[in-house]
């Protein structure tokens, strides 16, 4: 059966989307899929060090779509899981060094030998992103719950339905329940109500992320952060499984953690 | 003065209404701009277009220009332009035809 191709994609920079692809890759991963990860991101490429892997690199994306070597040649293989692999983008060419013909053909022949393939794509709504939608089936749209994030999300998904790229999921990350519950930020119903398309997933402020990526390690792999929990359930629904949202009442305040732990207080 | 609470005081000199979360504004402010952005029509254009709408529909019925209203209205992913137009009274037949 052939592999699934889906892209990571939000137009404003900085919301999270490598450090998704790398999280919902390694998940996937470590529940037993083969997967592969494509930094669409040329002249920024970045998902290797948060992959831990920018040491590794001896060819690159483009470096096979001019055929300076074979596709497995420039895979490179992750340290924690012998069937997810990293191609990486190029850091000293420009978006222009691929076009949209050759990121097909390079998903084409990734999708016989994998699962999963996921790109991470740049920032942006010209060239870069065109590369990156090109060879995908479907489309993950990472935003923040933020004015201009959700705007950029908004555009994107326009330009994602024009290039008849149907469905696209939406992944809220850095929501800050606290701020939430003060009314001083967007709650996942508003952001849903105003973008109009289906949630896979909700992922909250975590400094974990931070710590996890300091070190090159994917956070999805650490049982007790916030963060990594909900990446986890992110990829248990690609897998096709029912998972509830999970409640960020009281992981966010102290107080109501020791509340519950003592027996007092209700939920 | 008495009933006034300090803090609506605060918040009136300041400009703020206390019962306007600042969420609120960010969903209000983003509604507007995405209906914008999703039609690629600007607000001077949808100006042009009432103006133009005006023109049009006065050569028929007499409208109360003051209270005729031209949005665009956005439900799910699709976006429609609402016209509410007050009319005054109905042009006879005889006067559009001599307008014309």
């Amino acid at each position: 059966m052939a592999g699934k191709v889906i892209v990571i994609t939000s137009g404003k920079g900085g919301v999270g989307k490598t450090t998704t692809t790398a999280n919902l890759g390694t998940g996937l991963a470590a529940l037993g899929r083969k997967v592969a990860l494509l930094d669409a991101d040329i002249g920024l490429r970045n998902l290797d060090v948060v992959m831990g892997l920018e040491n590794r690199i001896v060819y690159d994306i483009v470096d096979v779509a001019e055929g300076n070597c074979r596709l497995r040649q420039a895979l490179i293989k992750d340290k924690r899981y012998e069937h997810l692999f990293l191609l990486p983008a190029a850091q000293t060419r420009d978006k222009n060094a691929v076009t949209p013909e050759q990121m097909k053909n390079i998903c084409d022949e990734l999708r016989k030998e994998f699962d999963y393939i996921l790109i991470d794509s740049p920032a942006g709504i010209e060239q870069g992103f065109k590369n990156a939608i090109a060879g995908a089936d479907s489309a993950i749209i990472v935003t923040t719950p933020e004015v201009s994030a959700v705007r950029d999300a908004d555009r994107i998904i326009g330009l994602l339905e024009a290039a008849e790229l149907r469905d696209p999921k939406l992944i809220l990350n850095r929501l800050r329940p606290d701020m939430v519950k003060k009314g001083d930020m967007m709650d996942i119903d508003d952001v849903i109500e105003i973008l109009a398309i289906s949630l896979i997933g909700v992922v909250p402020e975590d400094e974990n992320i931070i710590i996890f990526t300091n070190r090159g390690e994917p956070v999805v792999l650490d049982q007790n952060s916030p963060a990594g929990q909900a990446y986890r359930n992110i990829v248990r629904r690609l897998e096709g499984e029912e998972v509830p949202l999970m409640s960020f009442q009281g992981s966010s305040s102290f107080l109501s953690l020791f509340k519950r732990l003592v027996g007092i207080g209700g939920r | 003065m008495n009933g006034v609470n300090l803090m609506d005081l605060l918040s009136q000199i300041f400009g703020k209404d206390p019962e306007m979360k600042s969420k609120d504004t960010a969903k209000e402010r983003l509604r507007l701009v995405l209906v914008h952005d999703r039609t690629s029509i600007s607000p001077q254009l949808l100006e042009t277009l009432r103006e133009e709408l005006i023109a049009g529909i006065s050569k028929y019925l007499e409208i109360d220009e003051g209270g005729l209203e031209v949005n665009l209205d956005r439900n799910e992913r699709a976006v429609a332009l609402v016209a509410s137009i007050p009319i005054r009274k109905m042009k006879r037949p005889f006067d559009v035809a001599v307008e014309r």
